[in-house]
């Protein structure tokens, strides 16, 4: 199994390590819940050196992004992120990724479980004077999520990050390394995603701690459990629940993530898609009672099977148990209620909005 | 973590703790552990028989849903109503406080047949 160099700091600080898309990655080390908490009220570390890094470079470079990436990607700032999928040609997605527009390279970070099937797919379309480079081995990328991330990162670190808007970046460089800092999260909180070479990695997280304890306002390591309810909460999709290849886009309800006034692959399906209009829709579902449906669970009304289950889970902040699935775009209505199915018996449920937690201004 | 050899394990993680023909079943502090903060424990009402080789309920954590199983034939004659309000204390002492069921049986023979302390202890080790 795949390290990250902070393995020696997830050991240290009790991590129970798990196996996650071929990495050796920490589910939690004090208690998901406390985690979430804490993600909420101040700010958490994850480490996410798993996801893939793919530079990108050469004249054709953001041509072949944007024949590949369900977003325009050729009229980027310097600076500017954008989320956007993958998709095979019946739009099918193949991976969630967001690519950055540097200086001298566009900087792709997709799904660690999607990271060689990417490589592959890319290398049987390659066209014109593009080439890339999988940097995910030499960088390591940590996500600061949390009320007091930005306070606390600018007090140790000379950029200002207060005014960097969201989906944008910033980086700095010393002594011809680089780091760079994204507005942008997993979390439905405030923070940056820092991308760096791998050998800063140990020390940026040991002083990270070290310093914002001593500032009063410890940011504490979180692993992928927190990392998974707090998205859950944020409402936002995660690659193998809400997306797969078995789904386009526009039917997964990310229909904001896809530009239809370009050409890319899997445009032409996804045109039909929403011509047609999309047969199932995303919603979310608030639980009675405290049993949790989970990804598979078949989703009721009327005694007909209207829908499935993609991700579940108690909601820490909400104190009620929450899911995310699809529905028929006609049942798909908020406050309508329905039943799911758990195992032979079933919960009842009532249809809402996404996402389930917004944090405040 | 000791695990305590006054009573008996079962593979999937329960224990068994005899007392005259009355038994008392949890989870093992390792479950607990791999099950992660648990946020609700599914039980049977006082008078209800549970069967060996069955689900007699479930645990509900943050991570996972996970059914509860019974070694032996018996009728449950006490519930733990603390964890109703309180399913942390499965977390928090899962050998002592976070007991879930107690059953009165009249064959307590499938025991022999499980784990004692030091032997689950190597089980899960």
């Amino acid at each position: 199994m795949q390290q990250t160099r902070l393995h020696a700091v997830h050991v240290e600080l009790d991590g129970r390590m798990v196996d996650f898309a071929g990495w050796e990655m920490p589910l939690l080390y004090r208690g998901i819940v406390e985690e979430h908490v804490h993600t909420r009220t101040a700010a958490s570390f994850f480490d996410v050196s798993h996801m893939g890094r793919i530079a990108f470079r050469g004249a054709d470079a953001a041509a072949f992004l944007d024949r590949i990436c369900t977003r325009r990607i050729g009229d980027m700032a310097v600076g500017v992120s954008r989320y956007g999928h993958v998709c095979r040609d019946d739009g099918g997605i193949l991976d969630d990724v967001i690519i950055s527009r540097d200086e001298d390279h566009h900087l792709m970070v997709c799904n660690a479980s999607n990271r060689e099937k990417l490589l592959g797919w890319f290398a049987e379309r390659r066209s014109g004077a593009v080439e890339w480079e999988d940097r995910t081995l030499e960088t390591a990328m940590l996500a600061v999520q949390g009320p007091s991330a930005i306070p606390i990162l600018e007090q140790l670190l000379p950029l200002k990050l207060a005014d960097l808007k969201r989906y944008h970046f910033r980086s700095i460089s010393m002594l011809g390394q680089t780091a760079w800092f994204f507005r942008s999260g997993y979390t439905g909180e405030d923070g940056v995603e820092v991308i760096a070479p791998a050998q800063f990695a140990e020390i940026a997280a040991r002083t990270l701690m070290e310093r914002s304890q001593a500032l009063g306002t410890p940011i504490l390591p979180a692993g992928l459990g927190a990392r998974d309810t707090l998205r859950l909460e944020a409402g936002m999709p995660l690659y193998g629940h809400e997306l797969d290849e078995s789904i386009d886009s526009i039917s997964a309800g990310q229909g904001w993530a896809v530009d239809l006034t370009k050409d890319f692959i899997g445009a032409a399906a996804m045109r039909r898609v929403q011509e047609a209009g999309p047969r199932r829709k995303m919603i979310g579902m608030e639980i009675d009672g405290r049993r949790v449906a989970r990804q598979g669970a078949e989703i009721r009304a009327d005694g007909a099977t209207i829908g499935v289950v993609t991700s579940g889970a108690p909601s820490p902040t909400l104190g009620r148990v929450i899911a995310m699935g699809f529905v028929d775009a006609t049942r798909a209505e908020p406050g309508s209620r329905v039943e799911i199915d758990l195992r032979g018996s079933s919960v009842t449920a009532t249809l809402c909005k996404l996402p389930f937690y917004k944090r405040g201004k | 973590m000791a695990v305590p050899n006054d009573r008996k394990y079962l593979k999937s993680h329960e224990w068994f703790k005899v007392e005259g023909r009355s038994v008392t079943i949890g989870i093992t502090k390792f479950a607990a552990d791999e099950l992660t903060d648990i946020t609700y424990v599914q039980l049977p009402a006082v008078g209800k028989r549970v069967t060996a080789g069955q689900s007699f309920g479930e645990v509900e954590s943050v991570k996972a849903t996970s059914e509860l199983y019974s070694a032996l034939d018996g009728t449950v004659t006490a519930v733990n109503t603390a964890l109703a309000d309180a399913p942390e204390l499965v977390n928090q002492d899962a050998f002592e406080r976070g007991w879930m069921i107690r059953i009165e049986c009249d064959n307590l023979g499938p025991l022999e047949g499980l784990m004692d302390g030091p032997a689950y202890d190597r089980a899960t080790g």
